[in-house]
């Protein structure tokens, strides 16, 4: 498994780049992370409105989001949360927040 | 996965010879192993491909991980992640597919598919498939890095991605009027203003599950929109078959056996009196087979459009599905105001109420027809039969019950 190093410490991340121990995040993490795999130089509070909402939903239901209900509950247009993460909701958004990688499915 | 993966006799494997890959040039139809063997003289990722692909034959078992998470900045679609279970040996950084969004009706010119071709040369594995069953040209094996580069190329040259995961899918349609006589819409302008219209559903999921739109000129249905989309769009007419008695008696001079046609209309609706043909169109179900055999002797109606089918598919949660009639006729014509209008609600009501990987057909068969005909605002009618001789019930809400 590869790994990202961040402070002196190192976290395993899988062959995209999720984070495969969980309970390793922490809000600088997802900083660096935003950083090296999304570009992200700073993120705002309209990143965090995103990577809160998905760490909490997560917590609740075990599952990510639907799409429907991430746009709704944030009030981001779907367009908004690409703008703020390229890789998208799941690619992207998902993967600073520390969710594991969601089945992908062709 | 039970199979114990020991790379140094996976590699020790490679080295008996013959492979059993070689077994796949010999017989009638022509194998992809000789393609797949010219490339990887060129590049290490085909090479290491192939070797995969012969250790799987090997063992019986796929060598590919479940799942991957690739994509390119903007898009949540159109590359399909696949990592290697033996790094070691088979692609060490992934081998990536593309979907790339194919032209209505396939229409290619040459220097732009040579252009294509030299783009993932450059980048991928040199391999395709034209077409996948979505209709896409199939790009097979990109490694994690080039990614994206390569989505850029390939956008230079004025290609983009296609659909893949819970998007709407690069819609398919047959060639129309562009090569065929029967086509009743312009099946190639819907396809295109579609794909325009609907980019971002196209690249970013929104939905539930995927989304397939095909159109078929006519009910030849040559791109199998009735058993494989969700919405299948099929050209029509609603007025009556244009009969040329003239032609159809020469038909009979020249051999045709007339009487069995008429015996084969499934509905019975015709009659041969040994010197005209009549057809009672309010029996025609629009089956084609007649026209199929007289082509010069008969044409469709004048007054042409489309019947729309719901929720063709394969078995997922529920077992195939066929298409169901939702809209029996409906004229199509730009800006194609009235289908989109429908689309729309369609994709609102199922993103409301559908399960995760749930496709419309199957919303459809567990709320019920009539659940779905109220949130878009169809009328139940007659023709929306769930088999053929099935009626499909549509059943008094408690409410309007006394």
């Amino acid at each position: 498994m590869p790994e990202i190093e961040f402070k002196g410490q190192k976290y395993i991340v899988d062959e995209d780049g999720f984070l495969q121990e969980p309970e390793k995040w922490s809000p600088e993490l997802a900083e660096h992370m935003a950083k090296i795999y999304e570009g992200i130089d700073k993120l705002t509070d309209e990143h965090w409105k995103v990577i809160n909402f998905l760490r909490d939903y997560f917590k609740k239901y075990g599952i990510a989001p639907p799409i429907r209900i991430l746009c709704k509950t944030t009030g981001f247009s779907l367009q908004k949360i690409y703008e703020l993460f390229p890789s998208g909701p799941a690619n992207g958004a998902c993967k600073v927040a520390g969710l594991p990688k969601p089945t992908g499915c062709v | 996965m039970s199979l114990e993966l020991n790379i140094d006799e996976l590699k020790k494997e490679l080295e008996k010879k013959p492979w059993l890959i070689e077994e796949l040039k010999k017989g009638p139809w022509p194998g992809f192993i000789t393609e797949y063997e010219r490339m990887a003289a060129r590049k290490e990722i085909t090479k290491r491909m192939m070797c995969q692909l012969e250790l799987s034959y090997r063992n019986r078992t796929t060598l590919w991980k479940h799942g991957g998470a690739v994509t390119v900045k903007g898009y949540g679609g159109g590359v399909i992640g696949r990592y290697s279970m033996i790094p070691e040996i088979g692609p060490p950084s992934g081998s990536h597919t593309f979907r790339v969004n194919q032209p209505a009706g396939w229409f290619y010119k040459t220097d732009k598919l040579r252009a294509i071709c030299e783009v993932w040369e450059k980048y991928g594995s040199g391999l395709m498939n034209l077409h996948g069953s979505t209709g896409d040209i199939i790009l097979l094996g990109v490694d994690s890095p080039e990614v994206q580069e390569c989505f850029e190329n390939l956008l230079d040259v004025g290609y983009d991605l296609g659909g893949s995961g819970s998007v709407l899918r690069s819609l398919s349609c047959c060639k129309g009027p562009a090569l065929c006589e029967w086509a009743l819409i312009d099946t190639l302008d819907l396809y295109h203003d579609l794909t325009m219209t609907y980019q971002d559903y196209l690249h970013r999921p929104h939905w539930p599950y995927k989304f397939k739109i095909k159109i078929s000129g006519c009910p030849n249905d040559c791109v199998a929109a009735k058993g494989r989309a969700d919405l299948a769009v099929i050209g029509t007419w609603r007025d009556e078959i244009q009969i040329d008695q003239e032609e159809v008696r020469n038909y009979v001079k020249s051999g045709l056996d007339i009487e069995h046609i008429v015996k084969n209309c499934p509905t019975k609706a015709m009659s041969w009196d040994g010197n005209e043909l009549k057809i009672d169109n309010k029996e025609c179900v629009r089956c084609m087979y007649c026209i199929n055999k007289m082509p010069k002797a008969l044409k469709p109606g004048k007054d042409r459009g489309a019947t729309l089918l719901l929720g063709g598919k394969a078995t997922i949660l529920h077992t195939a599905f066929i298409g169901w009639v939702i809209v029996p006729f409906m004229k199509i014509e730009k800006p194609y105001k009235e289908l989109k209008e429908l689309l729309e609600k369609m994709w609102d009501w199922w993103d409301e109420h559908g399960r995760y990987r749930e496709r419309i057909g199957e919303l459809v068969y567990r709320l019920g027809m009539n659940e779905f005909l109220r949130a878009v605002g169809l009328p139940a009618v007659p023709q929306m039969v769930w088999h053929p001789r099935n009626n499909p019930y549509i059943f008094w809400r408690p409410e309007e019950l006394e």
